[in-house]
């Protein structure tokens, strides 16, 4: 049995409202996550000892340069290139780093600039399996990738494409309530069924729309959120796997499979004590293969999942509370922070939109990093509030 | 003659080439798809295959993966149809169908896909040229005789001469006159060079195509010619050169070789390259007619080895620039003609040369051998260069 | 008046008048065509160097390259073996004295411009004395068959056995040697006929004529503007250190 996070807790969710496209480079984007974590916590740059980053835009820089850029001095410092992984990893290394001594507060954050040729560009140089084999079939980019592996999700479960259009329909539910999401504009299933195909079976609805943002946390003790009163909720649990059941022929389950036993015992709980689940959306087969690798369903049983709850904030099953990525915008890696921040928000009854009431218990999915063919990185952890 | 109604107020689509980065690993696909092999990396040591390529052996982390003839049949897995793409090229051929194929040599490929492969059926792969020059996987058919014409997206990857403009560069020789005939007959308009028309040569007074006046020595001539069909030629298929045994006039032979390719990549390239990307048939190809002896030098033939290789390093020096034009090299062996009267076969015929460019047109092969000599020669090459150097 | 003044005045008067006896040197031009396992003949061939362009803003010029014996050219003794141990025999020891000389012009156009095998005859030579006076030693002797008003194919006459041109037979040939003429020109590609290999002795036009120290003059044309007799040729190949011929301007001079 792996150690706990006991005593571990995150505070201070920052989202830097998002922009479909922005004038500024990256480091405006950390640098203003910073800005409003170290205000929300009444604190000065000097009073962080750790930083973790995670951004595809910075150039040449890293999480170094960073803290030259923005004038810290941590003694623990972490760069996480995991996209939707990226808020998962981070908090739970910096929840070690935490608990060990190694740093006493933690400032975890993600953001990157868009400007209309930035997708482009990280598409075109992603890594060295894409270049090889994935963009000369098309330059698709991760269209391409998702739509390959919904056309075989929908043959092997018989999922259809009203199934996949309920969950961005209701997340686009919940944006509406959401100040920061960029589109909140109410969709039906019609619309959503009606739109351009993009790469098929996906169309215009089941793919995010790239824009700039941050995101952020801070990592520390409770005695030290206490100290510094501050709202907060409990780390229960973590998980983390990479390039997961490399064998099969496609992506039909990501990697909780083979950790959720974990990450259920180390909190004590199990899927119906979850009363949130923020899952990684950057297209709806993703969130479907995070409720049965997590549990919710069994393999396969998604499609039934989501035609029997109702995932608005206001359901039965409350799903990405804030509209997730495919009402709110994916802002690069800080899309991997969007269901953490907001979760955090829900638990400390700080929600910007519908709060979901009695909340005690959240688990956040992470997902990241087409390498090639599949996402290779996956992670959830549980969180409690306090 | 072949017109292509077209509106010329209309500016044409611009030769654009697929993305063309790849690993040095992932270039051996490029090596492959020139032979028209199927060839993946195999580890020596484990012997599991791998892909995409790679620097180290999934199974056992093993450094000498070695391109392997493996088998090319599969099962398709997926398939979309990209609509939106974020490249250039991929914008002008949109929607482009691209699918997922597990191999059953257990590996799993991204492709092209074939506008008949259905997503669980079984599929035979091949690797191909694309016009990047790029080896790339293409998921086709496995009852199909003739899958690169039966999809019209899969024109994309070939030279088909069917309805196409052929300039033949020397008509005064068996082999350009062949060459002519073959293309002809495979649905090909063909513009035939005739150098110095006021010197008889065999089979004058029964030439194939429309002779047009063309030496490939002479600068000005040159430049005529391509004022007059260079903006109308989709193909020019060079069969200019020196092919002779023995010593020679050097500065001739390079003359008629080196030179000549460089007058024709001067002045026709430019305005081939300019509509390779336009219309239904682009112009899509420079064929080169070249002495296996310019790869691997022949003691019996030193100066054509020399004017040869010259030719041939200005051929693949040019290629990448020359995108999204294929730049085909045919290497011949000895050729069946006058010269080599006294050399025992294997030689190379006419025949034998014309109809392997109409086939390296067809599939969008870019380095082809023909007759057994040349073929042979190649191997030896492509088995191991160094050894071919020390012989 | 000097005569040179003399003759300066009749030009500038139009006494007399220039003719031009040069075929203009291009890359099309029908050059000698030997069998395939001899060296050939290289072809005019031009290549700019700048034309008001970034390899020179201000001017134009040319790169050319050419044989001793393209276009219009003439064949100095050394260019056949007969005549390779004479003295003066290449083009940069010539006596210059005779590169201006006089020629006399022997007609045959009316049998020859059709047939590609006429051959030149002492019978035609000694017709021509009887009409025109003995041939002075000294002399170019022009034959005129107005095969320089063909064009290409038609010029060259290349059939299966060969070129097929109108020139002196070996009879005719040595006729002229012993006249002392100082050479023998030509509107067609070589002095010899075109079947000459086939005679005896093979080429006389080259074997004899450089053999005995004389010149030839190919590819000329406007014969048919020059007298029988009086007019001037200025005839000045190229000063080719060892040369055996080069191409060159030729100009008769004639009275108006």
């Amino acid at each position: 049995m792996r150690r706990g996070y006991d005593g571990i807790v995150v505070a201070a969710p920052v989202t830097v409202p998002y922009e479909r496209y922005s004038v500024h480079g990256a480091h405006h984007w950390l640098g203003r996550a910073l800005h409003g974590l170290l205000q929300a916590a009444h604190l000065t740059s000097q009073d962080l000892d750790g930083l973790c980053v995670s951004s595809f835009t910075l150039g040449s820089d890293t999480a170094v340069g960073l803290t030259q850029h923005f004038g810290l001095s941590p003694r623990w410092l972490d760069h996480i290139p995991m996209g939707g992984a990226c808020g998962i990893v981070a908090l739970r290394r910096a929840a070690r780093a935490v608990q060990a001594g190694d740093a006493d507060i933690v400032a975890c954050v993600a953001g990157d600039t868009n400007a209309p040729d930035s997708f482009r560009a990280t598409v075109a140089g992603f890594s060295r399996f894409t270049i090889d084999a994935a963009l000369p079939y098309g330059a698709g980019g991760p269209n391409a990738a998702f739509a390959l592996l919904t056309d075989a999700y929908m043959r092997a479960t018989g999922a259809r494409r009203e199934d996949f259009g309920r969950i961005a329909v209701s997340q686009r539910a919940n944006a509406s309530g959401f100040p920061h999401a960029l589109l909140r504009a109410p969709l039906s299933l019609d619309q959503y069924l009606s739109a351009r195909m993009v790469a098929d079976p996906l169309a215009l609805f089941d793919c995010v729309m790239p824009c700039a943002g941050a995101e952020g946390v801070l990592v520390m003790q409770e005695a030290t959120a206490k100290n510094l009163g501050l709202a907060y909720v409990h780390l229960r649990s973590a998980i983390e796997r990479h390039n997961a059941f490399p064998d099969d022929p496609i992506q039909l389950r990501g990697g909780w499979a083979m950790d959720r036993d974990d990450l259920y015992a180390m909190a004590a709980t199990s899927p119906d004590q979850i009363g949130l689940l923020q899952t990684y959306d950057d297209y709806p087969v993703i969130v479907m293969l995070q409720l049965e690798g997590l549990g919710f369903c069994g393999q396969g049983e998604a499609p039934d999942f989501v035609r029997a709850h109702d995932l608005r904030t206001t359901g039965d099953f409350p799903h990405n509370s804030s509209g997730g990525q495919l009402s709110g915008g994916q802002a690069g890696a800080a899309g991997g922070y969007l269901g953490l921040t907001d979760a955090v928000r829900q638990l400390t009854g700080a929600a910007l939109g519908p709060q979901i009431p009695g909340l005690q218990r959240a688990l956040v999915s992470g997902f990241g990093m087409i390498n090639y063919d599949r996402g290779l990185c996956s992670g959830a952890v549980i969180l409690e509030a306090a | 003659m072949i017109r292509r109604p077209g509106n010329p107020t209309i500016l044409p689509a611009a030769p654009l080439a697929p993305p063309a980065v790849r690993s040095r690993a992932a270039r051996g696909l490029a090596v492959a798809a020139a032979q028209g092999r199927f060839a993946l990396q195999v580890c020596a040591a484990c012997g599991r295959t791998q892909y995409p390529p790679r620097d180290a052996c999934v199974a056992c982390l093993g450094a000498q993966l070695d391109w392997r003839d493996v088998p090319n049949g599969g099962v398709l897995t997926a398939a979309t149809i990209v609509r939106i793409s974020t490249d250039p090229y991929f914008r002008q051929h949109t929607p482009w169908r691209m699918g997922s194929v597990r191999l059953d040599c257990g590996v799993d490929a991204m492709a092209h896909v074939h506008g008949k492969c259905r997503p669980g059926a079984r599929v035979r792969m091949a690797l191909k040229l694309d016009k990047a020059g790029q080896g790339v996987m293409l998921a086709l058919p496995e009852a199909d005789a003739n899958p690169m014409q039966s999809d019209p997206k899969l024109r994309e990857f070939t030279c088909d001469p069917a309805g196409r403009r052929v300039l033949v560069t020397d008509g005064r020789t068996a082999f350009g006159q062949a060459a002519a005939r073959a293309l002809i007959a495979a649905g090909a308009e063909v513009f035939l060079g005739i150098a110095a028309a006021w010197n008889p040569f065999p089979g004058q007074n029964d030439l194939p195509g429309t002779p047009i006046a063309l030496d490939l020595t002479d600068g000005i001539s040159v430049q005529n010619a391509a004022a007059a069909i260079a903006a109308r030629t989709d193909i020019i298929v060079n069969t200019a050169g020196y092919f002779r045994p023995g010593a020679g006039d050097a500065r001739a032979a390079m003359d008629a070789s080196y030179f000549a390719a460089s007058r024709l990549a001067q002045m026709f390239l430019p305005a081939l390259r300019a509509r390779a990307g336009d219309g239904t048939h682009p112009a899509c190809a420079w064929v080169n007619m070249i002495g296996i002896n310019g790869l691997v030098p022949d003691p019996g033939a030193p100066l054509a080895s020399a004017v040869n290789a010259a030719t041939l390093a200005l051929v693949r020096a040019l290629r990448p620039e020359m995108r999204p034009l294929k730049l085909i090299n045919a290497f011949v062996g000895q050729l069946d003609d006058q010269w080599h009267q006294a050399l025992p076969p294997p030689k190379t015929s006419p025949t034998q040369f014309a109809q392997a460019v109409v086939a390296a047109l067809r599939n969008g092969d870019e380095e082809i051998a023909v007759g057994d000599l040349a073929r042979h020669t190649l191997a030896q090459w492509y088995d191991n260069h160094a050894i071919t150097l020390h012989a | 008046m000097s005569s040179l003044a003399a003759f300066a005045a009749d030009l500038a008067t139009g006494k007399l008048k220039i003719v031009d006896l040069t075929q203009t040197l291009s890359p099309d031009f029908p050059t000698i065509v030997l069998p395939p396992q001899f060296g050939q003949c290289a072809p005019f061939r031009m290549e700019v160097i700048s034309r008001y362009d970034d390899a020179g803003p201000g001017w134009f010029w040319h790169n050319i390259s050419v044989g001793e014996h393209t276009g219009t050219h003439f064949d100095a003794p050394v260019h056949w073996v007969t005549g390779k141990d004479l003295p003066n025999n290449t083009t940069d020891t010539l006596v210059v004295q005779n590169l201006i000389a006089p020629a006399c012009v022997v007609d045959c156009s009316k049998d020859a411009a059709n047939n590609g095998d006429y051959l030149l005859t002492v019978a035609t030579l000694e017709a021509w004395e009887a009409k025109h006076g003995k041939i002075p030693a000294g002399n170019w002797v022009l034959f005129r068959s107005d095969w320089s008003k063909r064009q290409g194919a038609e010029y060259a006459n290349v059939l299966e056995d060969g070129a097929h041109t109108p020139g002196p037979d070996a009879a005719a040939v040595q006729w002229l040697v012993d006249r002392g003429v100082l050479g023998f020109g030509v509107e067609t590609i070589g002095t010899d006929a075109g079947q000459a290999h086939t005679f005896a002795p093979m080429y006389p036009a080259h074997t004899l004529m450089h053999g005995a120290g004389r010149y030839g003059l190919q590819c000329l044309c406007n014969l048919d503007q020059l007298p029988a007799t009086g007019a001037m040729i200025v005839a000045a190949p190229l000063k080719i250190l060892g040369g055996s011929g080069s191409p060159l301007r030729v100009l008769a001079i004639v009275p108006a």
